[in-house]
């Protein structure tokens, strides 16, 4: 547990990924099973243990010392877990420290009446960052800023496989994955992958220019409009049913229309939309889907979500990666054919003799929900990744606007010693004349050496501090290139820009001649 | 414990009290640490928000006016009076001695005597051992004040050499970075270093060029440090997988982009609470402090016995709280110029 807990610790306040992997991997290297593997498995979200409520630990802290002197400390600390774990003090009588092992199998066996007093021994043992961690893991609150992919990236590390190789194993295995390991580190033969409902690792594009579609023959190439949506993975296997984000996150939870709707065997990559009757909803409103615990019926009906297929991975029981794109594209379309399911279509292809007629066809295409297109060789296999030549996305040309920076704050990691995230705003007649109202934020874009002369500048036009946010002079014009623009409420300005990203610096330009909010709002289509 | 029955006729307020300029103790005419320039000062310890230049006469431990010669510019026009550890000198009609503070290097109590009654002042203090100056001697008295900087239930400090192990186990994981450690320039720079060595670190430690005159005098005082050198001496290569201390303002700056992908650790008490670390931008943070942590400070009220405590200088109310909880006529004293330090 206290190795455990030191990692968190580290991990906790180390921003850099490179960084948080190698703390990962050095942990798991050095500890031994099974503690390794409950701790991979509380990285990748896999252990839930709701067995302390905020109540609980309150009564410890006041106990301990006294309501009065727990409030003033629960005050300043600000964290319930936290503050317990700083004011209990290690009493040297208690014994040894738990392992991690034993707190998860001690916890899997309790009940809830045997917990507190189970509780207490532990925190008696522990030092206090162990504490720290026991009841961050007790309360399920582990916010150390680790994706599951993150984790599993760097077991992939120490066993020198690609991450994808563990991608495909994983959903076959249970913490603590002894197999796994035994596998990276011992020499043992490769877990049975079970690729039924689980992820398979996405094939991804590159990006493309018309410039650079010279050099490629258009008749090798297969094109299909680009979704403003978001890629998904449909996977369903012995009666199990998924619905998985391009990094392998398990979404179903948020999507039970599509997961009821599931009435077929396979794997499937696709768009997911929120439709309404034939039109794709804007981006906004799918959005309104995501991140959400539990969905009302509401918003079910309001915001129905809908796959839109372009790709099959596995049908029936065949993996049919090893095929090429269009003979896959034969056997999903046939598959579409066979049963109308209304919450499944199919993505068209969008035919063409030459990059000038596919060229003219993107530009004519405005329709909302479109961010470019696709091209894909016809003989393509699915292969996990990036890989460089088989296919590319043709991004619609981003929207520009001239914007004036208005706020500046440091970096992380690398960049943490320059102002390198920016805020910036555009002219709107406010109560007292015209006034910026902030539309959007920045962080990249530029070149090294932009860089250091937007952190120059920044320092030099300082007007006003706020922790690591510093406000400059309304002076420096910065084009915005962005791919889209949405209604939004969370912003002053009432709108919010996809992807803005800096463009050029203008320092030609006088800041009086940026754009107003009211050009930005006749951008929405 | 008290020293003397006049205690219950002599109320010390009436001779030990605060004013805008400072503590000021009155049959002796004085100040004690005061935030102005003052006619006649007796200072506890080197720190700016306790030793401040432009005194005409400044009563001190020898090693606390060698730090503020160095950091004032040799201080020609302050008359200067030395003063160790277990001596005294009347000033007026009030006996002032010293006794280790525990703190930094020269840090002492200032021990007040008057018509029999004890007043203490313990300046800044700590108990745990530091190599870098004697311990923390507890005083028998009437009144104690005391600092509480870190005087909250929350505040545990754990072992110096545990974090510094951390230290040195980030340097094995990242070897080919720069461990940029954030420290006071006096007494946690030195104090850290001291600590690096008697964990066996015997490389080169480097130096921002702001550290390099009070390590000096450190090393005059009889504190070894090893191999120090500032870092201007050096070609960049040097820097991966080393240990560069410098003051906690310069890892954000740009004084630090010569390094290979700097990690950022800062020492101090304050990064017991996360929340706090965070702010200050730590990637390392190591709970390293000169002050002491909510044990130490309830200790001492025991050791010294002192029926009445006034508290000064930071988290007051907790501390008044639980010495009213444990039977000392306990309060609050505001004191002019005390920022909260670096600790
Ligand atoms: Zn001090
Ligand atoms: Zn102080």
């Amino acid at each position: 547990m206290q190795a455990f807990a030191r990692l968190l610790d580290s991990l906790s306040f180390q921003p850099a990924r490179n960084a948080k992997l190698r703390l990962i991997e050095t942990y798991l290297r050095e500890t031994p099973d099974p503690d390794r593997g409950w701790a991979l498995a509380a990285l990748t979200g896999g252990l839930d243990f709701s067995s302390a409520k905020p109540a609980l630990l309150r009564g410890f802290g006041q106990e301990k010392i006294g309501a009065e002197l727990f409030a003033l400390s629960y005050d300043y600390v600000g964290d319930l877990a936290e503050t317990l774990a700083l004011i209990w003090e290690t009493d040297p009588a208690a014994g040894p420290p738990p392992t991690l092992g034993e707190v998860v199998e001690t916890l899997q066996r309790a009940t809830r009446t045997q917990t507190p007093a189970i509780l207490k021994r532990w925190l008696d043992a522990l030092d206090s960052t162990g504490r720290w961690a026991l009841l961050k893991l007790l309360t399920g609150a582990l916010r150390v800023g680790v994706s599951a992919r993150l984790a599993k990236q760097a077991v992939a590390n120490i066993g020198e496989q690609p991450v994808d190789a563990v991608e495909e194993v994983w959903h076959g295995l249970d913490a603590p994955y002894r197999p796994l390991f035994d596998w990276l580190l011992n020499g043992a033969p490769r877990p049975q992958s079970n690729a039924g409902a689980a992820f398979l690792p996405a094939m991804l594009a590159n990006p493309i220019d018309r410039a650079e579609l010279d050099a490629l023959d258009p008749a090798h190439f297969r094109a299909e409009w680009k979704w403003d949506g978001i890629r998904v993975q449909v996977a369903a296997s012995g009666g199990l049913k998924r619905l998985y984000s391009r990094a392998g996150e398990d979404v179903s939870g948020a999507f039970p229309d599509i997961i009821e709707a599931i009435d077929f065997e396979g794997v499937f990559d696709g768009e997911l939309l929120v439709r309404r009757e034939t039109a794709v909803a804007p981006f906004n409103d799918l959005q309104q889907r995501l991140n959400r615990k539990t969905v009302t019926a509401k918003m079910l009906k309001e915001h129905p979500a809908h796959v839109r297929l372009y790709d099959v991975l596995w049908l029936e029981g065949e993996d049919l990666r090893g095929l090429g794109f269009d003979e896959r594209r034969a056997r999903l379309e046939a598959w579409i054919a066979q049963k109308e399911r209304p919450r499944f279509d199919l993505s068209p292809l969008v035919s063409f003799a030459d990059w000038a007629e596919l060229a003219a066809k993107r530009e004519e295409m405005r329709a909302d929900g479109i961010e470019g297109l696709m091209l894909k060789r016809g003989d393509s296999f699915y292969v996990a990744g990036r890989p460089k030549g088989p296919w590319f996305k043709w991004k619609r040309d981003p929207m520009l606007a001239d914007c004036v920076m208005m706020y500046a704050q440091r970096g992380h990691g690398k960049r943490s010693s320059f102002y390198s995230d920016f805020t910036f705003g555009c002219w709107r007649d406010g109560a007292e004349g015209r006034e910026l109202a902030p539309v959007g934020k920045a962080y990249f874009g530029f070149t090294d050496e932009e860089l250091r002369w937007l952190d120059k500048w920044v320092r030099d036009h300082t007007t006003n501090r706020y922790g690591p946010v510093r406000e400059v002079e309304q002076k420096l014009v910065l084009e915005i290139a962005f791919d889209g623009i949405a209604r939004s409420t969370r912003h002053k300005s009432g709108v919010a820009m996809r992807f803005p990203r800096i463009n050029r610096i203008r320092t030609d330009k006088p800041a009086a001649e940026a754009d107003t909010v009211d050009n930005l709002l006749r951008l929405l289509s | 414990m008290a020293i003397s029955t006049a205690t219950e006729t002599l109320n010390p307020r009436t001779w030990l009290y605060p004013t805008p300029r400072g503590l000021y103790c009155e049959p002796g005419d004085f100040y004690i640490d005061p935030a102005f320039a003052v006619p006649r000062a007796v200072i506890t310890h080197g720190h700016g928000d306790h030793a401040r230049p432009g005194h005409r006469k400044a009563l001190a431990t020898p090693e606390t006016l060698a730090i503020m010669r160095t950091r004032f510019q040799d201080m020609p026009d302050t008359e200067q009076q030395a003063l160790k550890y277990g001596e005294s000198v009347k000033i007026g009609e009030v006996e002032v001695g010293f006794a280790p503070a525990g703190h930094i290097l020269g840090s002492a109590q200032a021990v007040l005597a008057y018509k029999g009654q004890r007043i203490v002042v313990s300046g800044d203090y700590k108990r745990r051992p530091d190599p870098t100056c004697p311990p923390f001697e507890p005083v028998p008295c009437d009144v104690f004040i005391t600092e509480a900087t870190f005087a909250l239930p929350v505040f545990h400090h754990p072992s110096d050499a545990g974090e510094i192990g951390k230290l040195l186990r980030s340097v094995a994981t990242f070897p080919e970075r720069t461990h940029l450690v954030g420290v006071y320039a006096l007494g946690k720079c030195q104090r850290v270093i001291r600590l690096l060595r008697e964990a066996g670190y015997d490389k080169r430690i480097w130096l921002h060029g702001g550290l390099m005159s009070l390590c000096r005098l450190y090393q005059e005082h009889g504190v070894d440090l090893g191999d120090v050198a500032p870092v201007s001496e050096a070609i960049l290569e040097t820097f991966k997988g080393a240990i560069v201390l410098c003051p906690p303002s310069a890892i954000a700056d740009r004084w630090s982009r010569r390094f290979a992908e700097p990690i950022a650790a800062v020492c101090s008490g304050w990064m017991n609470v996360r929340a706090r670390a965070r702010q200050r931008g730590a990637e390392l943070p190591l709970i390293i402090s000169d002050h002491a942590d909510w044990p130490e400070l309830t200790q001492t009220l025991k050791d010294v016995g002192a029926p009445k405590v006034w508290v000064t200088h930071g988290r007051e109310e907790a501390l008044v709280h639980y010495a009213r909880g444990i039977g000392i006529d306990a309060e609050a004293l505001h004191l002019a110029g005390r920022e909260e330090e670096d600790s």
